[in-house]
């Protein structure tokens, strides 16, 4: 099968596996060799090869490089997320990370081999828990579902000392919360009890007050919460939770709203994990890797997982391995260095100062664009919000039948990166908008004049709207199909 | 600050169409009294400081010019087009492809992930990735336990898994309670898993290295047959995939998950991550998979595409009832695996495997021929391997860094309290490695023990 | 005239039981709320008993998956095969091609829990 030119610059591409042809190779080993096979017993050895492509590393280049080209990414344009903090990824960051002097290091070098990365872990640790007012921090989980599941680890562990684990189980989610939380609480044998957020957008102490007994094991709560508002009375709540022997899990997903401005660590918060992949700049990947350090007070901290780093009295560092209360480890080595150092580079950038102005500049942005938009598309709840904001297509899908899906795929057709849509899943129809601190006010204009034409135009030709995207390199797809028919991988057609 | 781009002006535009008189006003939603009472204002760093203390920081690290070690964290050498390719902001910095329109670029190059992983395990699905190898052991553990219902509560699990790895199954396992890990103990004379006789019918899966920690190649048909005559699961971990350009896959030796790790061939070991977690289970489990999955479709306008599918697995739409709460996976190291597999091709990755296996061979050969050295243990290995030194083998090591050389990992480090592992290194050799490397570090060990050092 | 045949039960979770022939599935209104079904998972198997009320499979859309319930009590005598190959018959046909699970009831006193045609429509429009 040829490669054809689909629209002007965007090329359609085969999967690779249809590029190949035999006897070509993209690699330049050491010239190949016999298997020494002395002591290998022939039926451990590979019958046939693997289907992998044979392509030279041009064709290889040149197949990814023009697949790349069909993405949206935070360097061609707006990318307003909501919860997902799409803000710019600093290069010098990535540059840091790169270092031979991290990339080539093995994770099992001694202690003495290893005092540059150690500390840099040890002064990371130390950076969150000045910015959060946490006692302690480990880094190593991998993603920020991975720091949900540690920090309740160590609530459980806690609950577990106390002698009260077959008892203590229940762990209270109000209905705006991510999936993962409720998926967390499962992993860690805990059940989930969902609670409802009161009409003002925030938890009320009164929705805790019935589950305040001796089953109560945590309140999860984001802070502030998915409609972007300041849980307020997260501070009173915490001292009921823990007045009824329980503790208090944030989800720090929303930290980039109030960094700088309010430590979770006094409002009573027990624990709570970071997504540096969020809140301090790292790239999303397409999906990853991100990472979700875990910050604790100092009764939890000793259930940290290990290894932990200490500073010696003799300013060296070393890796602690051996602690008698520990979760144990939640990550075979330190976690994703590589995105720890961009975070670290991030957070030494900025200090504290340029930290809080990042807050400051991120909750500005999302407070403007609500400004602009609010007589346009309802807001889901009308009180104050900070860096992200919740709009509804209740009254636009009354007037004209069109959806915040719609309204999403049309402007992919203008350059945008649609908001996210659907959630929380209390607002019908959420399209919620996170623009970040590093957009423009030109841009941010820009993204709402583009709003407001496809809201005008969902009432002058509807039609328009309900089938986009119509400039995108392919049109929508078709997702029941996938589930139905279920292609999961690449397989030559049968000759 | 240059990642902020408003000028004073814009801000005082915004805030007046905001109609708040200032910044401050912006967060009155928050409570004075829970406000931060002394707001950290110490200042930040300018690039070229930033770069001065990282440089110095990395800099703290030895690097070594020779590693002969692996332990989980194999070192390929990986082309440079990989970086290149990995690095483009297109990739870099997308965010997961929830909106498949824009995003065919990366679900296409998953697609591609899917195909290559499922082809060096030899199983009919794969996922988009897990975090790394010892999450994804767990990982799939807990898919057995489901597909068991619960029905049954006990898993069997080699005492030759990656010690980390192991701790991480105790603690991901132990979280979820109710279910009971026995530790399968290695023959102390091969080296490979020990079954204690007929898995029992409240057995969900055995769980075993391939090669094991010690490098011994299980015999993989064996324990899946066994586990498979129970009704169990036969769950194969395999630290560095790059070995399966040689070794039979885990699916054709009959298991049914197969999990690995494969920073190795994407580049990303050092430090030990980001990891990459790989997970390929047969065809009747991929409703029970955790994680992301790439399928192949239609779009409206009659071409094909590739979108995010059988999503209802996952916490987002299924929450408590979710198959893990993976969200977030390793996107971005899964790309350099596929780019890093896409170069090699099949007679690069044999190639590749071979010269790794014939490196560590001729490694091997030399040490043993040293007056005191042994083997651990005896059963056939791939290009990882234990050998116990006559005496003092921490000094011997240190000898060694002090010549450019990583020569692989003490096993005491692991498990002080064993005698027989006191003086054994677990030792690794990989394409990076050159035959002048090789021949250097034995001479180098044959003078230490001859010097009496 | 309701848009639901009257010779069916319904249940308040909105599945139908059909007393002549023991067959059950999902209602129109519940098909119109999942959208395009990919998936019948059941969890029961022929001969289980179940109870009123208790949970048989799910039922999978693209974005979301819904518990089916066992709208009597009885016993599992047959599943519709057709549905593991042609999931859009729940969509195409929910009353007819789309049965899921033919239950051979255990008491007649059962069928009093569920609504006729005119008061599911009711039930219906209070949950829309």
């Amino acid at each position: 099968m040829s490669t054809q030119i689909h629209t002007g610059l965007l090329h359609r591409e085969p999967p690779i596996f249809e590029l190949s042809s035999p006897g070509r190779t993209g690699h330049a080993l050491p010239p190949s060799e016999p298997l020494d096979d002395e002591g290998l017993p022939a039926a451990f050895l590979r019958q046939g090869a693997p289907l992998l492509p044979e392509l030279s590393e041009v064709e290889v280049v040149r197949h990814f490089v023009r697949l790349s080209q069909w993405n949206h990414c935070i360097e061609t344009g707006m990318y307003p997320l909501g919860s997902c903090t799409m803000k710019y990824n600093p290069k010098i960051n990535d540059a840091m990370s790169a270092l031979a002097g991290f990339t080539a290091t093995h994770p099992l070098q001694e202690d003495e081999h290893l005092q540059g990365s150690l500390e840099l872990m040890f002064q990371l640790e130390g950076l969150l828990c000045r910015v959060s007012g946490f006692h302690s921090v480990t880094l190593q989980p991998s993603a920020g579902a991975n720091g949900e599941f540690t920090g309740l680890a160590l609530i459980k562990k806690a609950i577990d000392v106390r002698g009260e684990g077959a008892r203590r189980r229940k762990v209270l989610i109000p209905d705006t919360a991510h999936g993962t939380n409720p998926a967390s609480v499962v992993l860690n044998g805990f059940e989930p009890v969902s609670i409802v957020t009161g009409p003002e957008g925030v938890l009320l102490p009164e929705a805790v007050r019935p589950h305040l007994d001796d089953e109560l094991a945590a309140i999860m709560v984001t802070n502030p919460n998915t409609l972007g508002i300041f849980e307020s009375h997260l501070k009173e709540i915490a001292e009921l939770v823990h007045g009824a022997g329980g503790y208090v899990y944030m989800d720090g997903a929303n930290f980039n709203a109030i960094m700088g401005k309010v430590r979770p660590a006094d409002l009573g918060v027990d624990t709570m994990h970071f997504n540096l992949h969020k809140t301090f700049s790292t790239p999303h990947g397409g999906g990853g890797p991100g990472a979700g350090p875990v910050g604790c007070t100092a009764e939890l901290a000793p259930y940290l997982p290990v290894p932990r780093v200490l500073r010696t009295n003799e300013g060296s560092y070393r890796l602690i391995t051996e602690l008698p209360n520990t979760i144990g480890r939640v990550h075979p080595y330190f976690g994703n260095f590589a995105i720890l150092v961009r975070a670290f580079t991030y957070m030494l950038e900025n200090g504290g100062a340029g930290l809080s102005r990042v807050t400051e500049m991120a909750v500005l942005n999302a407070n403007y664009v609500r400004a602009l938009l609010k007589d346009t598309l309802a807001v889901s709840v009308d009180v104050d919000t900070l860096h992200e904001v919740v709009f509804t297509d209740r009254d636009l899908k009354k007037e004209t039948h069109v959806t915040t899906m719609d309204v999403a795929k049309r402007l992919l057709d203008f350059g945008f990166h649609p908001p996210t849509v659907y959630f929380p899943l209390i607002v019908p129809g959420a399209f919620m908008v996170e623009p970040t601190e590093t957009e423009s006010r030109v841009e941010l204009e820009n993204f709402v004049e583009t709003v407001k034409a496809i809201v005008e135009e969902a009432r002058t030709d509807p039609e328009k709207v309900t089938s986009a995207p119509h400039r995108t390199g392919v049109g929508r797809l078709d997702e029941t199909t996938a589930a139905r028919k279920r292609i999961l991988r690449w397989t030559p057609a049968k000759p | 600050m240059r990642y902020l781009p408003h000028s004073p002006q814009d801000i005082q535009h915004m805030l007046q169409t905001i109609g708040v008189p200032d910044v401050e006003h912006l967060f009155r939603s928050i409570p004075r009294d829970q406000r931060t009472e002394r707001p950290d204002d110490s200042p930040g760093l300018p690039e070229c400081q930033l770069r001065r203390y990282l440089e110095g920081l990395a800099a703290r690290n030895k690097n070594f010019c020779v590693s002969l070690a692996s332990a989980g964290a194999p070192f390929h050498a990986v082309p440079k087009a990989v970086e290149t390719i990995v690095g483009r902001s297109e990739f870099q910095t997308a965010y997961t492809p929830y909106q498949p329109e824009v995003s065919q670029g990366t679900l296409q190059a998953v697609f591609e992930f899917q195909t290559i992983v499922s082809e060096l395990m030899g199983l009919d699905v794969s996922n988009a990735s897990l975090y790394d190898g010892a999450s994804a052991v767990g990982e799939a553990l807990l898919l057995a336990l489901r597909v068991h219902k619960g029905k049954r509560p006990v898993v069997w699990v080699s005492e030759g898994l990656h010690p980390h790895a192991k701790e991480v199954v105790r603690t991901m396992l132990h979280a979820f309670g109710d279910v009971t890990i026995q530790w399968l103990p290695l023959d102390p004379g091969t080296g490979a898993t020990v079954l204690p006789g007929a898995v029992t019918a409240d057995v969900a899966a055995v769980a075993v290295g391939y090669p094991n920690f010690l490098g011994v190649i299980e015999d993989i048909a064996a324990v899946s047959a066994a586990a498979r005559s129970a009704g169990a699961l036969s769950i194969v971990s395999v630290p560095d995939p790059a070995n399966l350009g040689v070794l039979a896959s885990p699916g054709a030796l009959g298991a049914d998950i197969a999990v690995g790790e494969g920073m190795g061939l994407a580049g990303t070991a050092g430090m030990g991550g980001p990891g990459l977690g790989l997970m390929a289970v047969r065809d009747e489990y991929v409703k029970q998979m955790p994680g992301r999955i790439v399928g192949q479709t239609v779009e409206s306008r009659g071409g094909v595409g590739y979108v995010l599918t059988l999503a209802t697995r996952e916490q987002h739409i299924r929450r408590e009832k979710a198959t893990s709460n993976i969200c977030s996976n390793q996107a971005l190291v899964a790309l350099a695996f596929t780019v890093h597999l896409s170069l090699l091709g099949p007679s690069g990755l044999r190639d590749l495997a071979t010269l790794s296996r014939n490196r560590a061979m001729a490694l091997r050969r030399g040490l043993l021929g040293i007056p005191g050295v042994r083997p651990l243990v005896t059963g056939p290995v791939m290009n990882e391997f234990a050998l116990v030194f006559p005496r003092d083998a921490a000094g011997l090591r240190a000898h060694l860094a002090d010549n450019g050389i990583f020569f692989g990992v003490p096993l005491a480090r692991f498990c002080p309290e064993r005698p027989e592992w006191r003086e054994a290194i677990l030792l690794a050799a990989t394409e990076t490695a050159c035959p002048d490397d090789i021949a250097h570090t034995i001479l180098l060990v044959k003078d230490f023990y001859r010097e009496g050092k | 005239m309701s848009e639901y045949p009257n010779n069916l039960r319904y249940s308040r979770t909105h599945e139908w039981f059909d007393p002549e022939t023991n067959r059950m599935g999902i209602s129109s209104f519940a098909v119109g709320h999942l959208g395009d079904v990919v998936e019948v998972d059941l969890s029961v198997d022929e001969g289980d008993m179940v109870d009123a009320g208790d949970e048989v499979g799910t039922i999978e859309s693209v974005k979301t998956a819904s518990p089916i319930y066992a709208p009597i009590s009885g016993k599992i005598v047959a599943f519709n095969e057709d549905l593991a190959d042609a999931p859009e018959l729940v969509n195409d046909a929910p009353y007819t091609d789309g049965w899921i699970l033919e239950i051979e009831p255990t008491g007649s006193d059962d069928m009093s829990d569920l609504f006729d045609a005119t008061l599911y429509s009711d039930h219906c429009a209070s949950e829309e």
